[in-house]
Order: structure tokens, then C-alpha cells, then sequence
């Protein structure tokens, strides 16, 4: 009886571990390969009996980034700075307004924002060249950005709601018992302990502009950001330029997720996808 | 002077939350009723000739890319979420290293779809990292086709396998969060009274994760059916879905009017999936489940 239990209970474990040793392996090695294969040599690639490449070269990654992934790359950096920019501006009065105050209609207006979050943003592409075209704004930068806040905002308004909501009301209180008004107390007390955590949501925000590539791609024409600048340009190059596409595409984003770790499920969970 | 101050005290959070939700407003609702202008009208006036084009002409992929894209939503979702349940349990128990396995499992949500696309491109093409596997174990002898016009079917596995990897992660993150809200007390007194495993799955587990079932069913649903990238990037538009030829039609074919009918049909999809959710379910869930 005893022994038996003891059994069970190592091969629970043993299952287990299998089970988790399968699923990290399905999900990494994709990952592994992809970049293994956007610096393998040409010939190690299409040779039928090398399944690791054995020669490796950057001369793929160079001559796409040659090709105009320079330019793109610069041009995406830009337009998730300008989302983060303006989200931010617009985005901070009202999750803190949603965190400190206590107002008529608050949960229409959260569960009217919650909703427009849930509106698929991409369909808003078509329609925008037009006005885009009257304002100018086509093809530019700033009209994606423009776009690409509407994405944005209703994940910054929910997660820094959420972030201001983690700032005890203790400390603001104290501090504008010692005098503060509500300006200061803000700056001074509420900010500090929700940098952190915005900043994160700011990395979040860089990404989901950075991934985004339907609006891209139909705002712009020579002015492309990377996925709309792959999606257009690379998919008619060589395999060994696509993974090198690949490659330039999720390196980005890897390093910020990987600074930004701690926060990965939460902020993951709001921004979907 | 106190009056004026509650006055703005009062109206403050309104003025805070204004801008933002005025520029949400404008950016989906001009776009809806521009849409509408520009997918019913031809030089000014009212004309069905974009919806004629869409459902009747041979250039047009409409039926196609309807029925493709409704069957790569019902074959990819009951995938994901039974994944992810899975997965869920899995990541419930306690095992060394469960961090660093979890932070790795939910990593291919954080690039884009493109980026799936390419990755999983590099691992099923001919000269990709399956077919050497397989053809240097000796288990074939030819490469398997998974790209091109005529192997659609296998394009079609391709993109389910895609979206399987990079987006059963979001589905699992909600159900994980769902499972830890579950509190150790119920189970551990279903213990005491002698339910078996499966009962307690059953009766206690299952319906304590409903909410955030329903909720990452509804967000996987709505973004399932505006899958883009993986499918171009794979299938181009052998597979047509309905962004994709949204996207086909106005870049490539000026047809914005048409373009602007695909958008205002995943718009109403999306706006019918999220209606009866709401209709269906307490809208809490909604923010609860994230």
C-alpha cells in the first residue's frame, strides 16, 4: 500500500515533467529554428541531409536590412513612439480617473471603453485612406500612428485604471493632509509608484504598434513600417530572406518582453490577441 | 471659491476620461459610417455595383474567403481551447522551473502574426526543418508539400498549426488566471468528502472556470476572425479569408468600395459575437476574465 503510493507519486511527477518537457519543447523550438535558419548558409539550408546548419553567415540579415528594412525599421521605432506618445496623453487622465474617483456612470463608461477595445480596430484601415487623402495624412507616419493609437488606448486606459487603482489612497491622502493638492500629490507620490508599471505597459504598447500590419500596410505605400515593408517587399524574395525577415521581426520584441518579464501575463492578458 | 472647487472636483474624472473616448469615438465611428458611404455609393450616389462585384463577379473571392475563414475559426478554437485547458492544469500543479517554463509557453504571443507566419514557414517548407527531420529518419522519401496552390489542403493544416502555436497562449493565460481565482478550500473539501478526481473536475473546477472560459472563448473568436497575417505570409491568397481580400482589394485592386464591404462584414461579425456575449453573460466577466 505504502509502496505503491510511493510509485504513484513519482511517476505523477514523472508525467508531469513530460508533459511540460513537450509542450516548452513545441512552443521553443520553432523559435530556435527560425533563427538558426535566417543565418545558415545557403548551401547548409538547401542541403537535403543538413538539418542544423553548420555554416552561418549574417550576409541574409544584411542585405535585407540593405533592401530597405533599414528605413522600415526606423519608421516603425517612429510610429510606436508617436502611439506610445499620444495613447499615453489621452490614455493616463482617464485610467486615473477610473482608478481614484467615484462618478455617475462609471461602469457604463468602463464597460463602453472594455467594449471598443473588443471592436476589430483593422476595419478602420479602408475607411481612413479616404480621409486620409483629404487631410493629407496618407502615407504618412503619423496617420498610422494615429491609427495605431485607437488600438492602443483602450489597453492603456484598463492597465494604468488598474496601476493607479495599486497606489494605496493612504499615501495620497497623507500627502495632501501635509499639504499637497491633488496636482501634487499626483506628481509627486502616485506617479513614482506607478512608473513601473506604466513603463512596462509602454513596451507593451511599442509592441502591439510594432506587430501591427494591417492598418500599416493599407495607410501606407512608400512609407512602410517593417511587417507592412515585409508583408509587401520580402514575400517574394528567397526562403533564407523571409527567415531573415522573421528574424528582424521578433528580436524586438523578445528583448522588451524579456525587460518587461514580470509583467507578462497581466499586460498580456488586457492587450489580447 | 468652494464652489467653484467641488464644481471641478465633480466634473474632473469626465474631463479626464473625455479625450480619450471622444478619439476612440471618431476612430471607429467615422470609419463604420464612411464604410457604409463608400461601399454604397458610386460617384455620389447610391449603387449596389460593390456588392454585386463582391458576391457575383469571377475577379471576386467573397464565398470563398467566407466559408475559409468561418472554417478556420471552427477548426482552430475548439483546438486552442482544449489546449489551453490542458495546459492550464498542467501549469496548476507545482513542478520545478514552473516560471520559466510558463514565461517560454506564452512567449509566441508577443510577436506578430507576420513573424508566426515566417517562423513556421522556415520549419514546413520543403528544405524546412520537418521535411529533413522526417526524410533523413528514413520515414519519407519525398518532402511534403505543405505550400502552393495545389496543396491547399495542406496550406490550410500549415495556417492551423500556425495559429495553434502562437494564439492558444492567450487563451491559456486566461484560463490560468481563471484556475488560480479557484480557491483551494472548495477542492480540498471535496476531498474530505471522498469526490474522486473527476468529480472534482467536474462539479467544483468546471463550472468556477466558466467565466474565464467565456471570456477567452469570446476574445479568441472576435481576433480569430480577423486573421491576416499568417495566412498571407503562408497561403497568400490561395486560402482567401476576409481581411485578406480586404486587404487584396484595396491594395492591390483600388477596389475600396469592395474593401470597405469586407470591413464592414468583420465589423458586423465581431459587433454580433460581442452582442449576444454581452447578451448571454453578466459584462463582468468581460474585465474579470481580461
Amino acid at each position: 500500500m505504502v509502496e505503491s503510493s510511493i510509485v504513484r507519486y513519482y511517476l505523477r511527477k514523472l508525467v508531469i515533467a513530460a508533459l511540460v518537457i513537450v509542450v516548452v519543447v513545441w512552443v521553443v523550438t520553432p523559435f530556435i529554428i527560425s533563427m538558426l535558419y535566417a543565418f545558415s548558409s545557403k548551401d547548409d539550408y538547401y542541403s537535403p541531409n543538413i538539418i542544423i546548419p553548420i555554416h552561418y553567415t549574417i550576409q541574409h540579415v544584411k542585405m535585407l536590412l540593405d533592401l530597405g528594412a533599414t528605413q522600415a525599421i526606423i519608421n516603425s521605432v517612429i510610429v510606436a513612439v508617436i502611439t506610445i506618445l499620444l495613447s499615453f496623453a489621452l490614455g493616463l487622465p482617464a485610467g486615473y480617473a477610473f482608478a481614484k474617483f467615484a462618478f455617475k456612470g462609471k461602469d457604463s463608461l468602463k464597460l463602453l471603453i472594455i467594449g471598443l477595445r473588443m471592436f476589430p480596430i483593422l476595419v478602420i484601415a479602408v475607411p481612413l485612406v479616404t480621409l486620409y487623402i483629404r487631410l493629407g495624412l496618407n502615407d504618412t507616419l503619423l496617420g498610422v500612428a494615429l491609427a495605431h493609437t485607437s488600438m492602443a488606448l483602450p489597453f492603456v486606459i484598463i492597465i494604468s485604471s488598474s496601476i493607479f487603482a495599486g497606489v494605496p489612497k493612504e499615501l495620497e491622502e497623507a500627502a495632501m493632509i501635509f499639504g499637497l493638492d491633488r496636482k501634487g500629490a499626483f506628481f509627486r507620490i502616485t506617479m513614482p509608484l506607478a512608473l513601473p508599471g506604466l513603463a512596462a505597459a509602454a513596451i507593451f504598447t511599442f509592441i502591439m504598434s510594432w506587430n501591427e500590419v494591417f492598418i500599416a500596410s493599407v495607410l501606407t505605400l512608400t512609407h512602410r513600417t517593417l511587417p507592412a515593408f515585409i508583408l509587401t517587399s520580402a514575400m517574394a524574395a528567397p526562403d533564407f530572406i523571409k527567415f531573415a525577415a522573421g528574424f528582424i521581426m521578433i528580436l524586438p520584441a523578445m528583448i522588451f518582453v524579456f525587460i518587461a518579464r514580470k509583467y507578462l501575463i497581466t499586460m498580456w492578458g488586457i492587450t489580447l490577441k | 471659491m468652494p464652489n467653484h472647487v467641488s464644481f471641478v472636483e465633480k466634473y474632473l474624472p469626465y474631463i479626464l476620461i473625455a479625450p480619450a473616448l471622444a478619439y476612440m469615438l471618431f476612430f471607429i465611428g467615422y470609419p463604420l459610417a464612411e464604410g457604409l458611404h463608400l461601399a454604397f455609393t458610386v460617384n455620389g450616389v447610391f449603387s449596389l455595383q460593390n456588392v454585386e462585384y463582391l458576391i457575383s463577379s469571377p475577379f471576386s473571392k467573397f464565398w470563398d474567403a467566407l466559408t475559409d475563414t468561418f472554417l478556420l475559426v471552427l477548426v482552430i478554437i475548439p483546438i486552442q481551447v482544449a489546449i489551453a485547458l490542458g495546459l492550464a492544469m498542467l501549469f496548476n500543479m507545482k513542478f520545478p522551473a514552473r516560471h520559466v517554463a510558463l514565461y517560454l509557453v506564452i512567449l509566441p504571443l508577443t510577436i506578430s502574426d507576420v513573424a508566426a507566419g515566417l517562423i513556421w514557414y522556415s520549419m514546413l517548407s520543403a528544405n524546412g526543418f520537418f521535411n529533413k527531420i522526417l526524410l533523413n529518419i528514413g520515414l519519407i522519401h519525398q518532402p511534403i508539400y505543405f505550400f502552393g496552390y495545389q496543396y491547399r489542403p495542406m496550406e490550410f493544416l500549415a495556417i492551423v498549426i500556425t495559429e495553434v502555436w502562437r494564439a492558444t497562449a492567450i487563451v491559456f493565460v486566461i484560463l490560468f488566471a481563471g484556475l488560480q481565482m479557484i480557491s483551494r478550500d472548495h477542492i480540498e473539501a471535496a476531498e474530505v468528502f471522498g469526490a474522486t478526481p473527476w468529480q472534482r473536475l467536474r462539479y467544483i473546477v468546471f463550472p468556477m472556470l466558466k467565466p474565464s472560459l467565456q471570456a477567452a472563448l469570446l476574445i479568441r473568436t472576435l481576433f480569430a476572425f480577423q486573421i491576416f497575417g499568417v495566412v498571407w505570409v503562408l497561403a497568400g491568397r490561395d486560402i482567401p479569408i476576409l481581411a485578406g481580400e480586404a486587404y487584396y482589394e484595396q491594395v492591390e485592386l483600388h477596389h475600396t468600395g469592395v474593401a470597405a464591404i469586407y470591413a464592414l462584414i468583420i465589423a458586423a461579425i465581431s459587433i454580433s459575437i460581442g452582442y449576444v456575449y454581452i447578451k448571454l453573460f453578466k459584462a463582468q466577466y468581460l474585465e474579470e476574465g481580461r
